[in-house]
């Protein structure tokens, strides 16, 4: 019976050990891919550990110039510029109608939550065709507003979703209290509601950034100057092609995947009860 | 505090109730309306101006800026598709690479999450930590690693495969040397790696969903079945599922929705928009629309063909969330 236990325990925890190396071990190959120097990257017998790390690959894609005059931090600021507009305007306009629907009862309150629900499962493949012809007609073609706006509109329904949850949650005494003491709709919301909502608008932001900051289709369409691309679009077109650089390629995969990484730590457990009323994924 | 006691200006002390109660009234609605406006101009109209689209032949960008006409289709774009048997290669595609990997996400991504319920407490967050990562991996980045892995040359699939006993390689496949294999090249082993690739990024989510299904259900249930001397089939089965149905439910939903419209990852694999065996529908509507010569109108045709069966998908989805606040 013990040696039963014992042995349960040993296939599980072998079982658990295979799931964490299929899952981490692509993560892992591209950072050590990214310290590898060139001679080991292509060796005929790959080392699973770099025998000479190095930063080359890395200086190369800060320093280098990918195209002329461009080099991959320009790339970098042009997705974080994306990025961190989308997050502001959201996040703004989503704590607005979070509050609505989690602390008023209307008549349009189900109607608008039912909505929410419906536009999040909207395929936004669908969309890049329409949306391209606004964007032509709105003269944002080949800016990065364009790309800002889009985003905007993707990552609303699911930052609503999400923050009503963190509405709902603050004591609604503390504004009553604040109303008793002659504070207006609009001080309590602002002195009490907000900044007690403020964990939940980081963690909201949060995937709003990740949804900007891994956009590829409308980034691809809505921005044709090499210079304004931003950094998904500059990987898959200079990294892309069939000669290649595998080293720098893994150094600029690694500076990409980080920050989303670590606000992903910051929101994972929010993630699951988020996700499944919601919907967004990576 | 003090301060907001110390300002008896304020309009809402001054208002009578009656005032009030109105204002409070039209609050909610002006709260809402920078959200709705922009869910409206961003999401609902260019949904409602796709299935125009698709009535039009829009071959030019210059009909997009609105400097020349449209000319009035009507189902044309949708009698083109539906009579190019390509068009019925791709439907097949998405169908069969969505089932396929709603099947093996929901399969791998449960017994996952079975395996990190039982798992001591710091091997379950080690392990839990891992799938975090393929997780939180970008699409884009995740799919440019494997196909790093899979590469002709120097991938280390490839070197695995050359490191397998000669003989035994040429028994099982046919060959024993892997240097510059195409593995991309059949679509079969391009939706192969797809699957891959997808199953990988998104079973984390199935995984830590289910674990937190299993966490609120009741121990002394799975014991009692024990007891009682159900083996784990059963007790999956008989207990662990029937309690969990409603999450199973949405998982697979969401999933569905998911897989059919996958992009990034094949369009990283593939290299653009080129290899049209192994299209599905949101890159084959994609291509034809912007793949010199374009072909709006087409594309918006095919998108709304996505857009149809995805609605469908949806409404059994919003009903199963909708039932699901109503129990809690």
């Amino acid at each position: 019976m013990r040696r039963g236990a014992v042995l349960r325990r040993a296939a599980l925890n072998g079982a658990g050990l295979l799931v964490a190396a299929f899952a981490a071990f692509p993560v892992y190959w591209m950072i050590a891919t990214s310290l590898k120097p060139n001679r080991e990257i292509f060796a005929a017998t790959p080392r699973p550990v770099p025998a000479e790390p190095t930063l080359e690959h890395y200086r190369e894609i800060l320093t280098g110039n990918l195209i002329p005059g461009v080099t991959f931090a320009d790339f970098f600021v042009n997705s974080a510029l994306v990025a961190v507009s989308t997050v502001v305007l959201s996040g703004l306009v989503a704590l607005l109608a979070a509050t609505a629907v989690a602390r008023f009862r209307f008549k349009l309150r189900t109607s608008f939550l039912i909505m929410l629900l419906v536009v999040q499962m909207i395929p936004l493949e669908a969309l890049v065709i329409p949306l391209f012809l606004m964007i032509q007609r709105l003269g944002l073609y080949n800016t990065l507003p364009s790309l800002i706006l889009t985003y905007l509109g993707f990552s609303l329904p699911f930052a609503v979703w999400m923050l009503r949850g963190f509405v709902a949650a603050v004591p609604k005494e503390l504004e009553e209290a604040a109303a008793i003491d002659g504070a207006s709709r609009a001080q309590t919301f602002r002195r009490i509601l907000f900044p007690l909502v403020a964990p939940g608008l980081v963690a909201t932001s949060t995937f709003s950034f990740i949804t900007a900051w891994n956009e590829l289709i409308f980034a691809l369409t809505f921005v044709n100057d090499q210079d304004r691309y931003t950094l998904p679009v500059a990987m898959t077109f200079f990294f892309g092609r069939d000669d290649t650089a595998w080293g720098p390629v893994m150094a600029a995969s690694t500076l990409f995947t980080l920050p989303v990484l670590v606000f992903f730590l910051l929101v994972q457990r929010r993630m699951v009860s988020g996700l499944v009323a919601g919907a967004v994924k990576g | 505090m003090t301060t907001l006691t110390q300002a008896p200006e304020t309009t809402a002390a001054r208002e009578t109730p009656a005032r009030r109660r109105r204002r409070v009234d039209r609050l909610p609605y002006l709260l809402l309306l920078p959200c709705l406006v922009i869910i409206g101009v961003l999401l609902l109209w260019p949904l409602g101006q796709v299935v125009v689209m698709s009535f039009y032949r829009l071959n030019n960008v210059r009909q997009l800026r609105g400097d020349r006409e449209w000319p009035w289709v009507g189902f044309g774009n949708y009698a083109e598709i539906l009579g190019d048997p390509f068009f019925l290669t791709v439907l097949r595609n998405t169908v069969l690479f969505a089932v396929a990997n709603v099947v093996l996400t929901m399969i791998l991504g449960t017994l996952v999450g079975l395996l990190l319920n039982r798992l001591g407490r710091r091997m379950a967050t080690f392990v839990a930590s891992c799938v975090m990562l393929a997780w939180a991996t970008p699409a884009l980045t995740g799919t440019i690693v494997w196909k790093w892995l899979f590469d002709d040359t120097s991938g280390l699939v490839t070197w695995l495969f050359n490191a397998l006993p000669d003989g035994l390689s040429e028994a099982l496949f046919g060959r024993s040397d892997w240097t510059g294999y195409g593995w991309f090249n059949s679509p079969l082993l391009f939706f192969a790696i797809l699957t891959l690739v997808v199953v990988w990024h998104s079973f984390p989510f199935i995984a830590v969903s289910v674990l937190a299904g299993l966490k609120s259900v009741p121990s002394e249930l799975h014991e009692a079945a024990r007891v009682d001397g159900a083996g784990p089939w059963k007790v999956f089965w008989k207990v662990t599922f029937p309690l969990l149905r409603p999450v199973f439910g949405i998982l697979v939903v969401l999933s569905t929705i998911w897989d059919f419209k996958v992009f990034t990852q094949q369009f990283v694999l593939a290299g653009g928009t080129q290899d049209r065996p192994t299209f599905m529908l949101s890159i084959y509507s994609y291509a034809e629309a912007f793949s010199p010569p374009p072909k709006y109108g087409l594309g918006a045709a095919i998108a709304v063909v996505l857009t149809l069966i995805l609605l469908l998908v949806t409404g059994i989805y919003v009903r199963m969330v909708l039932k699901q606040e109503e129990d809690s």
